[in-house]
């Protein structure tokens, strides 16, 4: 079963353990924070560096995005985390980057300068989560109808109607 | 770059990478104002009810005559929220949620969904239990190629195919009745393990299976590799370069049909795949027809997974000790004040899962299947996120099909091999 003690959370204990990893070094001067949790390897960036991460990352030979999504963490604040998995082919292995977003400023920059694909995801979340992402070629809604009042997917959005 | 057929110089192009909707139809209208005697645009839309997008997917191309100037996919209409859903469900009860995303291969996806959680739980799954996956997923990927092969084919015009694809699918389908009482939706997997023992005769019934498959196969390629009108609508069709096919998110047979060798099963593996030797097909051409030999191929290979994985299932149990997260036995739970315990809790409460973020990734028939599951440490998840591969092959769409025959864009579709339950979630 798993072992809460088993985490490593904070920079300094992930980055003092995992000194060889490629995403670790790339990161080393952009991560404000780090975990590393049922062997895999995540690491807090601040907002404004977050293209410059996924550039430093891809120098790194993460060349592969795989995903970028959000999570809704209501009530508390920073309220939005976006998730980005970026994966490696040559070091197979991935790296996931978070970055947390207070509510009263939902906006980041768009990576699709690095990874063309992002645009898609970006989109989603933009749409279900009402997320801005500043550069994107095309934000629009993806998923529900351009008129769609709210955001599906953040935690105030009920299941089923308003209440 | 194959160079486009039809010459489009007075053309351009939208200017956006990936143009949404409306850059397409604002395109054609900057390009109608073209003067006398140069080359207009018009606008048309395909879909979302159109038997060659397989499912409900709209496209609105811009055409200059035969020739594909731009293209926009416009997605949604299958929207169900089942992310959403997923946050009012205890985890198990999930499981028969993520059958339904892509509902041509539902054990895959039970499998990235259960992996996941199991990962949160750090749950050990025993070996049998992983064999049995392992060779119903290999099923899952054969049942959804013979899917593909026949549509990919009826959309090009040879009928005859698609025939003969439903002729073995139905005898995979027979499997899954047999195995979990459902054709489809089979739910068959659990947290932990897998529902029930299979049935005495399943495994004949699966080497019954394997013996006659090759020579489906053979019979398939007979039909199609050779003939001359196969290869000239594939051959050379909607290509896609390595460094595109990374950038855009390209996962699966279409990328390593681009030449990348990247196969998750075999250099990520999960659920014990490092115990069975396979190859991975690879092809330089990355065009339909590469995607076709590529699929091909991968079916001939999941028969040999199968095969290693039925001769070797070791006896044992089928789901993990962990009497808190499994169902006990009905013989247990009638007979034993604990078990009904536990059986009563896990119904009514579900269980608890520790709190953290996990990320598992299979390779699906389509390519990375990905499951993002967030735990709080209460018996429902916090947020599921699915990253399905027909979402990310669906943006280089554009890239493949511009400059090429409108005709083209169908035999591009479907060599792809999207479901849209799976992109609209």
């Amino acid at each position: 079963m798993y072992d809460p003690a088993s985490a490593l959370i904070g920079k300094q204990a992930v980055f003092e353990a995992h000194p060889e990893d490629a995403a670790v070094k790339a990161l080393a001067d952009l991560a404000t924070d780090a975990k590393y949790d049922r062997a895999e390897l995540t690491i807090t960036i601040a907002r404004e560096r977050i293209v410059d991460a996924a550039k430093a990352v891809q120098q790194a030979d993460y060349n592969f995005l795989e995903d970028v999504t959000a999570v809704d963490w209501l009530p508390s604040e920073p309220r939005f985390q976006i998730t980005y998995h970026i994966l490696s082919h040559s070091l197979k292995q991935r790296v996931r980057l978070v970055v947390r977003l207070d509510s009263d400023s939902a906006a980041i920059d768009s990576i699709t300068s690095v990874w063309p694909s992002a645009n898609f995801y970006e989109r989603e979340v933009f749409d279900l989560f009402g997320v801005h992402f500043g550069g994107h070629p095309n934000l629009k809604r993806i998923m529900m109808p351009e008129d769609w009042q709210g955001h599906p997917l953040r935690k105030d959005y009920p299941v089923e109607g308003y209440r | 770059m194959t160079p486009p057929i039809h010459d489009v110089e007075d053309i351009q192009g939208a200017a956006a990478f990936d143009p949404g909707v409306e850059d397409v139809v604002a395109n054609s209208a900057r390009n109608r104002q073209n003067p006398e005697g140069k080359d207009q645009t018009m606008v048309i839309n395909m879909g979302p009810q159109h038997p060659s997008t397989h499912g409900v997917l709209r496209l609105v191309l811009e055409i200059d005559g035969e020739t594909v100037v731009s293209l926009a996919p416009d997605i949604g209409y299958l929207h169900t929220g089942i992310e959403k859903t997923c946050e009012a469900k205890f985890y198990q009860q999930v499981v028969p949620l993520t059958d339904r995303i892509d509902y041509l291969c539902p054990m895959t996806n039970n499998l990235a969904y259960c992996l996941g959680v199991e990962k949160l739980l750090g749950l050990e799954i025993p070996e049998r239990a992983q064999y049995l996956r392992v060779l119903l997923n290999e099923l899952t990927r054969v049942q959804s190629h013979l899917v593909w092969l026949g549509t990919h084919a009826m959309d090009i015009g040879a009928l005859t195919i698609f025939l003969y694809c439903w002729r073995e699918r139905e005898d995979i389908m027979r499997i899954y009745e047999n195995v979990s009482g459902q054709r489809m939706m089979t739910s068959y997997f659990r947290i932990g393990g897998l529902s029930l023992e299979p049935p005495l005769d399943f495994y004949k019934q699966v080497q019954d299976f394997l013996n006659k498959m090759p020579a489906a196969i053979d019979q398939y390629e007979n039909l199609l590799t050779g003939n001359p009108i196969w290869m000239n609508r594939l051959k050379g069709v909607g290509y896609l370069s390595p460094a595109d096919a990374i950038a855009l998110g390209v996962t699966g047979p279409p990328l390593r049909a681009s030449g990348i060798d990247w196969d998750l099963r075999r250099d990520m593996p999960y659920s014990g795949y490092e115990k069975f030797k396979f190859a991975v097909p690879v092809s330089n051409d990355g065009d339909v027809w590469a995607r076709y030999v590529v699929r091909m191929q991968e079916m001939r290979e999941s028969l040999k997974i199968c095969q290693q994985a039925l001769d070797g299932i070791p006896p044992g149990r089928i789901v993990a000790d962990a009497p808190k997260i499994i169902l006990p036995d009905r013989e247990q739970m009638k007979t034993q004040m604990e078990s009904l315990i536990h059986h009563f809790k896990i119904v009514t409460e579900g269980f608890g899962v520790p709190a953290g973020e996990v990320y598992q990734a299979v390779e699906s028939p389509r390519g990375e299947m990905g499951y993002y599951i967030v735990s709080d440490g209460t018996a429902k998840p916090y947020r599921v996120h699915m990253r399905n591969p027909s979402y990310a092959t669906l943006q280089a769409l554009e890239t493949m099909c511009k400059g090429r025959l409108l005709a083209d864009v169908v035999a591009v579709i479907g060599s792809i091999d999207i479901v849209l339950g799976e992109i609209d979630r």
